[in-house]
């Protein structure tokens, strides 16, 4: 077995590197091997986009199949490149395709994947001790993985992305596919219009059960249109039926990252927590002092959302006035 | 063709409230003062299957992986239309790895068919909301030899295919599976339905068909969970009631949100 490198597993769209390999490349630097990109439906810049990451090697997998995203079938590419190159370990980001591809490669080759690490090291050894997240990011587990190959994804956002310039030798990786496989591609996209969205908007109001009825966000999306956010909304908002699950902020929705975060008679229960702890800055806005949303943020209002906003708007529209 | 044949996997979870604690041995999720629930996407896997069952007048079973208490949650989904269970019973404990979960559920579903014929479609929830490991669906299609797409957030089964809606940033993208076939549902594809006081008076009577969980231990292993470390809050009062609204927009243009 050449345990002399690591082979990452590249997202794009289109042609355009995903943040999340970026992150895969940094992390995977730690492991102290040389790294290996494996790109399908690679074009020359997303092998430069690897080669400023510090991917030495940059593989192009090459097959019909493989020209738009078909998660098995990309999965099971990478299984047969890691059969020809026998690396130490396979590395993707923890993404919605990073982690379905790694999956396969692990189904494929029926070896043990750990999704959603925190991080990785150079100690290596026949086992690995790593930690990954449970619950979102509310708990975490420290795990042993052992395996001949170690197939591990990086959760997103935990390791910041550190540009590192290599010279690549560029490679093409014919796999054999069998023709089921086709069913597997995706057959089409519908884009939506653009705009701000719950992960691209700095300013995000958010509100909960406390908000009471669909009719009682009304001061929520005044305040957010002024400020040129958007509105959120908590589980138990999307649960009434109040407001559409796009909105849904939390563990089994959107994850937002806003400069402020507007919490408003929102409790603060670990699924919401979890999509919202990224925020900048979190003002909670509540009746109750005790509320979880309050004594984690940074930021409160004691007070009724339902009197507190309006005044908010006033206020900015008075000083715009002014 | 003959009725449409769908099962739906979930998995038994603790409710956390606001903060989760762990055992003193570092284990497990502390539950002992929290009730138990079905994963998030799990729910809406659930809805889905009825839906389907009920549209294309087809039959829904309900299969978990765990421990005897999670009869419970076999029960809730048949209490909103599931109309068979089974219990993959997990008795030495609940630290099951990804591998040896996938191996027992794909042994299990394929007793189950041989018995009673086979599945047109296998729903899963996207990932549990407690280990959220990503690939318990997927190995068990694999096993299974079927096609398999995750994140399901629309699901339309035609005569032979499934068409799939899948939420990516931009918008959605589209999947076309050939039948039978497996698929990871998230929430938000539906609005599952509560249960009524006679879909539980029904659920009571629903045998729950238990088969033993096989399956070798995988090479991912638990050695403990543990509390990420929290920065210390401390949070600031900006005022009490409509009065703050000041202090809130001089700290908005603080923050640099505020163009006026």
């Amino acid at each position: 077995m050449s345990a002399n490198e690591v082979i990452v597993i590249i997202e794009h769209d289109r042609g355009t590197i995903a943040s999340g390999s970026l992150e895969a490349l940094t992390a995977a630097r730690a492991l102290g091997v040389d790294v290996v990109a494996a790109v399908c439906g690679g074009t020359d810049s997303l092998a430069a986009a690897c080669a400023g990451c510090g991917a030495s090697v940059v593989v192009d997998l090459v097959h019909p199949l493989l020209a738009d995203y078909n998660p098995q079938a990309w999965g099971e590419a990478v299984a047969q490149l890691v059969t020809e190159r026998a690396p130490a370990a396979v590395v993707a980001c923890g993404t919605e395709r990073g982690n379905e591809t790694l999956a396969h490669a692990a189904a494929s080759l029926d070896l043990p994947m750990v999704a959603n690490v925190l991080r990785l090291d150079g100690s290596g050894g026949a086992s690995w001790a790593l930690t990954r997240v449970q619950w979102g990011g509310s708990l975490l587990e420290d795990v042993t993985l052992n395996a001949p190959v170690k197939l591990v994804s990086i959760s997103h956002h935990a390791v910041e992305m550190q540009p590192l310039a290599v010279a690549e030798q560029r490679v093409t990786f014919v796999p054999v596919l069998e023709d089921a496989l086709a069913s597997g591609i995706v057959r089409d996209r519908v884009v939506r219009e653009s705009g701000v969205t719950l992960t691209t908007a700095p300013v995000v109001v958010g509100g909960g059960r406390g908000v009471g009825s669909p009719e009682g966000f009304a001061p929520l999306e005044e305040l957010a249109s002024l400020l040129g956010g958007v509105v959120g909304c908590s589980r138990a908002v999307t649960n009434n039926g109040w407001r559409n699950h796009t909105d849904q902020v939390g563990q089994t929705g959107t994850r937002i990252a806003p400069d402020i975060y507007f919490a408003c008679g929102i409790s603060g229960a670990i699924q919401h927590w979890v999509g919202a702890m990224a925020s900048k800055k979190i003002l909670a806005i509540n009746t109750d002092k005790d509320a979880n949303m309050v004594t984690r943020a940074d930021y409160a209002v004691i007070g009724d959302l339902h009197q507190v906003i309006p005044a908010i708007s006033e206020e900015i529209r008075r000083r715009r006035n002014a | 063709m003959s009725s449409l044949r769908i099962a739906v996997c979930v998995k038994r979870v603790p409710a956390p409230g606001s903060r989760i604690n762990v055992t003193a041995d570092e284990q497990s999720v502390d539950a002992a003062n929290l009730g138990f629930t079905t994963s998030p996407h799990e729910e809406c896997a659930v809805e889905a299957a009825v839906q389907l069952a009920e549209a294309h007048g087809g039959s829904a079973t309900v299969i978990t992986l765990g421990p005897p208490e999670a009869e419970e949650q076999l029960r809730y989904a048949a209490s909103v239309g599931i109309g068979s269970a089974v219990l993959v019973s997990a008795a030495d404990g609940l630290n099951w790895d990804p591998q040896r979960t996938a191996a027992a559920l794909a042994a299990a579903i394929e007793s189950v068919e041989a018995r009673d014929g086979s599945f047109d479609v296998i729903l899963f929830g996207n990932e549990s909301a407690d280990a959220g490991g990503f690939q318990v669906g997927i190995r068990v299609a694999r096993a299974l030899g079927r096609p398999v797409v995750n994140g399901a957030k629309g699901i339309d089964v035609g005569d032979a295919s499934v068409t799939i809606r899948r939420a990516i940033d931009a918008g959605f993208e589209v999947y076309e599976l050939p039948r039978p076939c497996v698929i990871g549902v998230k929430e938000g594809i539906n609005l599952p339905r509560y249960p009524t006081m006679k879909g539980r008076l029904a659920s009571k009577k629903v045998a729950v068909d238990v088969i033993e969980g096989l399956g070798e231990p995988g090479g991912q292993a638990r050695v403990r969970l543990h509390r990420p470390a929290e920065k210390a809050s401390s949070t600031i009062v900006l005022g009490h009631g409509p009065e703050a609204a000041s202090a809130v927009v001089d700290l908005l243009a603080e923050l640099g949100v505020l163009a006026l």
